[in-house]
């Protein structure tokens, strides 16, 4: 397999992009990476979106937005593993090029959120789970979430205010992302207070719904050698995918997501890594329990101590294992579709050094992981600054 | 829910019809083809009991299409005497009365109509189990 | 048929009785004081106490289900025998598309059975009993599920809004043999009196008023009762039990004097003032409380009524089987403890009375 890298990436401000159309959202952040990555054509185009035919009746995503962003004639489509469609997307491209079949791609993710209306926007949502034994049923996404949320805070005794700590350090971390939809510091009060939307979870436990899309331009490293826009190389030293049972109640333990077990640790031998040498972490908090869950199944932290990582400080910028840098799914929202790879591009950002005040210092290998519904999909990359 | 999936799943959901693997004998719901603990493919029907007991729940007040006459309402992760979780609602009960552990029984119950006009889904949910007073015999 | 003392009764060929049975009463009461408090804004004398009110997801094809299992619970019958499920109820919910088959799919009675939907206002459950009596007594099925079920609808600020009530009960017909109560004779008495109706699109019954007294109830529940004591050569005093339908705590204690019942007859089976009016399940449901007590031997007078208009009357003695079949299921009594107060408004939202488009 050959060495994949990245060679150019584009992101558009996160929130609700009134005036722009799906396809519009997706040039925006398709353009600025082909430039970044100084090409004008490349062999394919990846689109991972989660929800284009239902929120916006759209499918056949991967041709439409090859079109807008003049790539007409390439090979594109749509990769949907529900909001873990960025990350296997990410993961697509990855293939194509180590695979040596294509030596440049591109891979977008997008979502159009706002041009529905709540309820329809809700029922969407809830295709990440079963249809058949828990949409069915009435359950929301947020409500799945909440079930976890409570039985966690049961099962290891975790106060509700402990998973403050995440949206704290998420609100912290958007202020210094001019992409960020919530550039807003936020304090423990302020959590505690928010609205309550499906208790245990509140406002400030959950990701927002929103526009945006994010895009990286991927290359052999015999194409990625010819390229100088005088940053840092970045190759991907792993990229992994594993699955788990749609549904939450057909789990094996709820409260561990094993998906995100398997794709951690075939990440970690992929990358020849540990845990030690990992300088961020890019989660998928959603939810501050799926970052509590994913802290836990990664290996950070024993079952039911993953809360204890936040409330010590240790998730921070400064601290042992930064996650959301420039906000996570929380602060700098969460496109369903696109996360996966809005966490590549901010991990691209800290290991080049752009990050502005929100370096992390000394930043030479970054993981990021994004998660399929509540937990059947999840990717694992590892990045590593040449 | 379309008609003909309501129609498919009628058995699972007006009375909790699932299956019991051959091989490795654990109770399956809602059914598969392939058991999800020993991946053999051969089951046998088997109908649960509707006992279990509270695992997790929440109360759904932002609904999803098709179920806003009935909001909030609570929903549980449901951990059934024969194994197998379900998700399903919680019905004749005050939200703030749910704690986790609790008793419950499947009772079948209105879930969700398509409109004035349209065929109406029923299916599982589950209340607090009713202890009948008399149980000398 | 058999003609005593020259009233012609109705019987089986072969002896028929109450294999099970069962009872369902919602969880939610809605106080007579609240819709005074709503509607009539005087401390008018009441109709009744309180009624029960079926929860937002319940309806008549769910609270049969829950009755009918209670019933097959008492019978340890093989669902797969019974060879009839009739539901009776003003409230069914398709006007056209049968509650029965819902009720039969749910206790796997299907596929080799009749499933049929029954109207005749208030006594619905009674003539699927009676059909089920026939269906059993001629051989043509070893056992029969009639049910009487309903979700009563009342005219908000109506008198009926007081009473109409939600609830039911299912009663199991099989061999005599078996059975935790015989049938002795039944008898039916109709008559073409519109003291009550509700045509085909509209939402709410109408009635004539105090025309739906004498003309209507009390005339064709004393004729069809005492028709029955007579063909059975009998008094009042010779039942432990009478339950007559019940559309308000009055009319039934009414009839029940004038027919020379005392009220230690008739209070177990009187269960409007504390429920209301649970039209086709109205007197079935008196009937399951009496079971839920009564002693082998003693004897049980039960008549309905329906708008329309018409009484069924059954003559049952109950059998040494009662004591054990008592306790396998809830009792009405259970039932009608689970209770739980709401207001006007979150009984106008429940029974679907506010104008969402
Ligand atoms: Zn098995």
């Amino acid at each position: 397999m050959r060495p994949v890298y990245i060679v150019g990436i584009g992101q558009t401000p996160v929130g609700e992009q009134w005036e722009r159309s799906l396809r519009h959202i997706a040039h925006d952040a398709v353009i600025p990476a082909l430039r970044d990555a100084g090409v004008e054509q490349v062999d394919a185009l990846y689109v991972g979106n989660m929800l284009s035919g239902e929120l916006v009746g759209q499918e056949h995503v991967g041709a439409l937005v090859a079109d807008f962003v003049g790539l007409r004639g390439v090979e594109a489509y749509k990769i949907e593993a529900a909001c873990g469609s960025g990350g296997a997307a990410m993961r697509t491209g990855v293939m194509a090029v180590a695979g040596g079949l294509h030596d440049v791609v591109v891979v977008a993710g997008v979502e159009k959120m706002t041009d529905t209306i709540g309820k329809d926007t809700t029922a969407g949502l809830a295709m990440a789970a079963d249809q058949e034994f828990e949409a069915a049923e009435g359950v929301s996404f947020v409500a799945l979430n909440a079930l976890l949320m409570r039985r966690y805070m049961y099962e290891f005794d975790v106060p509700h205010s402990a998973f403050g700590h995440f949206a704290v350090n998420a609100h912290h971390n958007a202020t210094g992302n001019p992409n960020a939809m919530f550039p807003k510091a936020i304090t423990l009060d302020t959590y505690r207070k928010a609205t309550m939307i499906s208790d245990p979870i509140n406002l400030m436990d959950s990701s927002p719904i929103c526009d945006g899309a994010a895009a990286v331009v991927l290359a052999s490293e015999e194409v990625a050698r010819t390229m100088h826009n005088g940053r840092r190389p970045i190759r991907i030293a792993a990229s992994t995918v594993a699955t788990d049972s749609l549904a939450v109640h057909d789990r094996r333990d709820p409260m561990q997501l094993e998906a995100a077990w398997i794709s951690s640790r075939k990440a970690y031998q992929q990358a020849g890594v540990t845990l030690d040498d990992i300088d961020l972490f890019e989660l998928h908090d959603a939810f501050t329990i799926m970052a509590a869950l994913s802290l836990e199944a990664c290996g950070y932290a024993e079952r039911g101590r993953g809360v204890r990582l936040a409330e010590e400080g240790e998730i921070t910028i400064e601290g042992r294992v930064p996650v959301a840098t420039m906000g996570g799914l929380k602060a700098r929202g969460h496109p369903v579709g696109a996360t996966g790879v809005y966490q590549i591009v901010e991990a691209t950002l800290q290991l080049q050094g752009l990050a502005g005040r929100n370096q992390v210092r000394d930043a030479n290998i970054a993981m990021t992981q994004n998660i399929g519904g509540s937990g059947a999909t999840v990717a694992t990359h590892i990045l590593v600054g040449e | 829910m379309s008609v003909a999936r309501t129609w498919r799943t009628r058995r699972q959901r007006y009375s909790l019809v699932g299956e019991r693997c051959e091989y490795c004998h654990n109770a399956i719901f809602p059914p598969r083809d392939v058991c999800p603990h020993c991946a053999e493919p051969a089951q046998k029907e088997y109908t649960m009991s509707g006992r279990g007991t509270v695992y997790s729940y929440t109360t759904v007040f932002d609904p999803p299409a098709g179920f806003e006459a009935y909001a909030p309402y609570p929903v549980a992760l449901v951990k059934l005497d024969e194994g197998p979780m379900v998700t399903a609602q919680l019905t004749d009960l005050d939200p703030d009365d749910v704690r986790i552990g609790m008793p419950v029984e499947m009772v079948t119950r209105k879930l969700s109509e398509q409109g004035d006009e349209g065929v109406i889904t029923y299916s599982y949910k589950f209340r607090e189990r009713l202890e009948r007073q008399a149980v000398a015999a | 048929m058999s003609l005593e003392n020259g009233i012609s009764l109705m019987k089986p060929l072969r002896p028929v009785g109450i294999v099970g049975y069962g009872a369902y009463v919602p969880r939610y009461r809605l106080p007579a004081s609240e819709v005074a408090r709503v509607w009539s804004g005087r401390d008018a004398e009441l109709p009744i106490v309180e009624k029960a009110v079926a929860g937002l997801d319940e309806d008549t094809a769910t609270m049969s289900i829950e009755a009918a299992r209670n019933a097959l619970a008492r019978a340890g019958v093989d669902p797969k025998r019974i060879r009839a499920v009739w539901v009776g109820s003003e409230s069914h919910p398709y006007a056209v598309k049968p509650t029965s088959t819902i009720v039969a799919e749910a206790l796997d009675i299907v596929p080799l059975t009749q499933a049929a939907d029954w109207e005749f206002a208030c006594k619905a459950g009674t003539e699927a009993m009676q059909a089920a009596i026939a269906f059993v007594g001629s051989g043509m099925a070893d056992y029969a599920l009639s049910i009487g079920m309903d979700t009563a609808q009342g005219r908000p600020g109506d008198a009926l809004e007081y009473t109409a009530a939600a609830g039911g009960a299912a009663m199991l017909l099989g061999p005599a043999e078996q059975s935790l109560a015989l049938i002795e004779a039944s008898l039916s008495y109709v008559t073409d009196t519109p003291d009550f109706w509700r045509r085909a699109h509209a939402h709410y019954p109408s009635h004539g008023q105090r025309f739906t007294g004498e003309p209507a109830y009390f005339h064709h529940v004393i004729s069809a009762a005492e028709m029955m004591l007579e063909g059975m050569g009998r008094t009042a005093a010779d039942y432990r039990y009478a339950v007559l339908h019940q559309p308000n705590s009055k009319f039934p204690q009414r009839a029940a004097k004038q027919l020379g019942f005392r009220k230690e007859q008739i209070e177990t089976g009187l269960l409007a003032p504390i429920i209301g009016n649970t039209y086709a399940g109205s007197s079935l449901i008196g009937l399951t409380a009496v079971l839920d007590e009564a002693q082998p031997g003693d004897r049980v007078l039960v008549v309905s009524f329906g708008s329309g208009a018409g009484s069924d009357a059954f003559s049952l003695e109950i059998t040494g089987a009662i004591t054990t079949a008592q306790r396998q299921a809830l009792t009405t009594k259970e039932y009608i403890e689970r209770r739980s107060e709401i207001d006007y408004a979150t009984y106008a939202r429940y029974r679907g009375k506010m104008l969402m488009k």
